[in-house]
């Protein structure tokens, strides 16, 4: 299949390449505007800043990458989900409670989309939320900082794909099950066959605090075992819903492949979340006992908490009527898009040869007149014909995303058939169609999923890289390809390596978070509890066998950076304070022989780093990160003697060494 | 598979053709020079204090020494000291009477501009070996250190 569509795109390019070299010293046509000028529109000069940002998970690494675009250039890797030795992410004694979950300390995940926050359905630029699929997580990052600020788990969940899609004013994320499970206070340990009896699924509704960006369950909805996989939040006209594609209607608990694609149609599942909300205030919620982690880091102490909740209110529809309605859609639908109105909600089965489009007037209609087509699980299915705006024709293979333009125009990826088909929301036409390279997943468009789309460029994340760049072996990074999409037809511009698997990502213009971007952490607001404000407060003291290190790192030294005293059984926690104050000048520490991380400490931060040491011995710890002339000379060491010595606790910078009198003695 | 091999080169060969065309440039862009563009880059920290800005009286102002005192011990203590030795930077003792309150103030508010232009403090460098950092000093808090320094080297 893939090789076939290879075949087929070869003569094109050859004609593009041809015209390309023949024409390009001439007036411009039609055909060389196509590519001739693709390097220049990519193209940003050194010092220059990229147009957008764009956040891009990071897919089976945990992380959320940052590029710019249209230059495609790797800016950063937000560590979320996973431990990150390079930044100390997770290895440092702030950070460890990030990972924290009711499972306890969980050092990796699976992130796949991205959700930006918004207000009056735009993209604002102050938080970038995420989810962890494996162990159900949300991850919010805050963009001043480009770190995440906070983790939550999610009780009664497992495969938290469906996620975690935004509403138009940040009132909520949410978290839908992809692998429906027994809930968390039922008896779990029930035969996997009998599975329509005992599967859940749940949508999670997670509130959003407008001025901190915290995260709380605000409840859950109780469903049955129906696998969710992705949702959009209405907007404008439909703000007050929320659509949730699920598949596998089937229920079936094994070979999914086969089984959960035996029905013509399964659902997308429309919300009427206002409507929840008063069910919930009305007390018709039924509170659960669950435990679930929830982590938020301080930007003030520089440290992570992390709390257990341990309640959350589930919302029944038997007892809700009127707040969920199931709507077919053919063949296990994936995508569930609505467009820039609110009005059209696209629908894209995998499996499907059409894509069908949904009218919101229509669905409300539909109500109205209880225009069923009988019930799944005592929730009504609303009619197809009575909902359909209308269907697609002939779009391609395998639909599965839908991103919108800020003309009217909707782009589908096909993965079966590699391929970007371009749109009209109105009368339903195919209007351009793209290969890509090769087995495309998510698309993105700058406000692509908002009431505003910037247009412009269009991104597709591609499964299957194969023969695109240079190999490395048998593992290749996945590819983003960057389109041109200002034209009436698109034009492939770029193409770039990513971050693990690139499931989606959201592109925002960059003046909307440049001037909120964070340059230091003041040393004076610094309320770390281990901080060492100035050197005069630079010490080394025991707590039992615990040996707390407060020390200071300015270009190029610590303070105190000779330490003895320390004993085996000891354990020695080194907390760095950064009293830099100048905008991109961390420093670095690591100790020989740490079976953790490194500390990347940022100026003004402290950070800490608790070390066991194996043996007596002197041990070096340096500066990790290039600061100064004489970073070289960033250096210290620390003596471990024998248990029981006799060596004091002495701490000195700029000294030569202490007094014999301190120096062990050999044992006779 | 050949064909993917050459597709590289052909497209390679376009773009230097590209290239070897006045077209290639639009009008009306001016060609990037690099240097202009690390300028852009720069930080300036604080506009240039000028030696009219600042009055020195006696007696010393005792709440500004003090105040001068807590900045020196958070962000300058680690490379400054009060003699005059010097450790990382130049120590601190008879400052006042080498240099003019103007000069101090805009090393540290203005780091940057003064390594860049001020032939003293580029000797400085070749000494020192390390920039003096911006320590995101203000200018109230530069010129509270100023009392500081003046308390250090005996004034009353």
């Amino acid at each position: 299949m893939k090789h076939n569509s290879i075949k087929s795109i070869i003569p094109f390019l050859f004609a593009a390449v041809g015209l390309l070299n023949f024409q390009s010293c001439k007036p411009k046509g039609a055909q060389s505007a196509v590519s001739g000028d693709a390097a220049s529109k990519v193209y940003v000069a050194p010092g220059k800043y990229d147009e957008f940002y764009d956040f891009v998970s990071g897919g089976f690494s945990g992380q959320m990458s940052v590029y710019g675009i249209p230059s495609g250039r790797l800016l950063r890797v937000i560590p979320v989900f996973s431990v990150d030795p390079e930044k100390g992410y997770g290895y440092s004694e702030e950070t460890k409670p990030m990972l924290n979950t009711s499972h306890g300390f969980v050092p990796w995940d699976d992130l796949h989309h991205i959700a930006l926050s918004e207000t009056d359905g735009i993209h604002d630029g102050r938080w970038v939320f995420a989810n962890g699929n494996n162990t159900p997580r949300l991850a919010r990052i805050d963009l001043k900082t480009f770190r995440t600020a906070e983790i939550l788990e999610i009780p009664n969940s497992a495969g938290n794909h469906s996620s975690p899609f935004i509403t138009e004013n940040s009132e909520y994320i949410v978290a839908g099950t992809r692998f429906s499970i027994p809930m968390d206070n039922s008896n779990g340990d029930v035969p996997i066959n009998t599975y329509k009896e005992n599967f859940k699924g749940t949508l999670s509704f997670v509130a959003i605090d407008k001025t901190s960006g915290n995260m709380k369950i605000n409840f859950q909805i109780l469903l049955p075992g129906v696998n969710f996989d992705l949702a959009r939040a209405g907007k404008g006209k439909s703000h007050g819903w929320f659509f949730f594609s699920c598949y596998n209607s089937e229920r079936a608990n094994t070979l999914l492949e086969v089984n959960a694609s035996q029905k013509d149609k399964d659902f997308i599942l429309c919300v009427d979340w206002k409507k929840a909300e008063e069910y919930l205030k009305a007390g018709k919620g039924q509170k659960k006992p669950v435990s679930y982690a929830h982590n938020i880091y301080n930007e003030k102490t520089h440290t992570a908490t992390s709390t257990m909740e341990k309640e959350v209110v589930m919302l029944d529809p038997k007892d809700c009527p009127g707040m969920v309605y199931f709507m077919p859609c053919p063949k296990s639908p994936h995508g569930c898009d609505t467009d820039p109105t609110g009005e059209y909600i696209v629908g894209s089965g995998k499996l499907a040869a059409t894509i069908p489009v949904f009218s919101f007037t229509k669905i409300q209609a539909a109500i109205a007149a209880k225009s069923y087509d009988g019930d799944y699980e005592g929730i009504p299915v609303l009619k197809y014909e009575s909902v359909l705006y209308g269907e697609v024709q002939k779009p391609g293979l395998g639909p599965l995303h839908t991103e919108f333009d800020d003309k009217g125009n909707a782009y589908t990826s096909f993965f079966v058939s590699s391929e970007v088909v371009k749109w009209n929301i109105k009368d339903l036409k195919v209007l351009d169609r793209v290969p890509t390279y090769y087995s495309v997943g998510h698309l993105s468009i700058p406000g692509g999923p908002t009431k505003k789309p910037w247009g412009k460029y269009l991104i597709a994340y591609n499964k299957i890289t194969k023969d695109r760049f240079l190999p490395t072996g048998p593992e290749l990074a996945q590819s983003a390809q960057l389109y041109d999409i200002s034209g009436e037809k698109m034009k492939l511009l770029l193409d770039f390596p990513t971050i693990g698997e690139p499931h989606y990502g959201e592109m925002i213009p960059a003046n909307l978070i440049v001037k909120n971007s964070q340059k230091i952490y003041k040393i004076e607001d610094n309320g770390n509890a281990y901080a060492a404000k100035g050197d005069n407060y630079a010490r080394v003291e025991r707590k039992g066998n615990e040996i707390h290190v407060y020390a200071t790192s300015i270009r190029s030294h610590f303070t105190p950076d000779n330490i003895e005293g320390v004993k085996m059984g000891d354990v020695v926690y080194f907390h760095i304070t950064n009293l830099e104050q100048d905008w991109d000048v961390p420093h670095g520490f690591a100790i020989k022989g740490a079976n953790n991380g490194e500390l990347l400490i940022m100026p003004g931060e402290t950070q800490t780093l608790k070390w066991t040491p194996e043996k007596a011995g002197v041990y070096p710890f340096y500066c990790t990160d290039f600061c100064s002339a004489l970073h070289q000379e960033m250096q210290g060491y620390i003596r471990v003697s024998v248990a029981g010595s006799n060596v004091p606790i002495s701490f000195s910078t700029g000294k030569t060494t202490p007094d014999s009198s301190t120096v062990t003695k050999p044992a006779k | 598979m050949k064909i993917f091999n050459l597709l590289p080169v052909l497209l390679f060969s376009g773009s230097v053709c590209m290239l070897a065309c006045s077209e290639g440039v639009k009008k009306g862009e001016k060609p990037v020079e690099i240097q202009e563009l690390t300028k852009e880059q720069e930080e300036k920290h604080g506009p240039e204090i000028k030696a009219d800005e600042i009055k020195l009286t006696n007696p010393l102002d005792a709440k500004l020494v003090a105040a001068g005192k807590a900045t020196y011990e958070l962000k300058c203590q680690s490379c400054h000291k009060l003699t005059g030795e010097k450790l990382v930077g130049p120590g601190w003792q008879d400052v006042t009477k080498r240099r003019t309150p103007t000069w101090i103030m805009n090393m540290i508010t203005n780091t940057e501009m003064m390594l860049d232009s001020d032939a003293e403090a580029q000797k400085l460098l070749e000494l020192c070996m390390v920039r003096m950092p911006n320590q995101n000093i203000s200018k109230d808090q530069s010129r509270e250190l100023i009392e500081f320094m003046r308390n250090n080297d005996g004034e009353k």
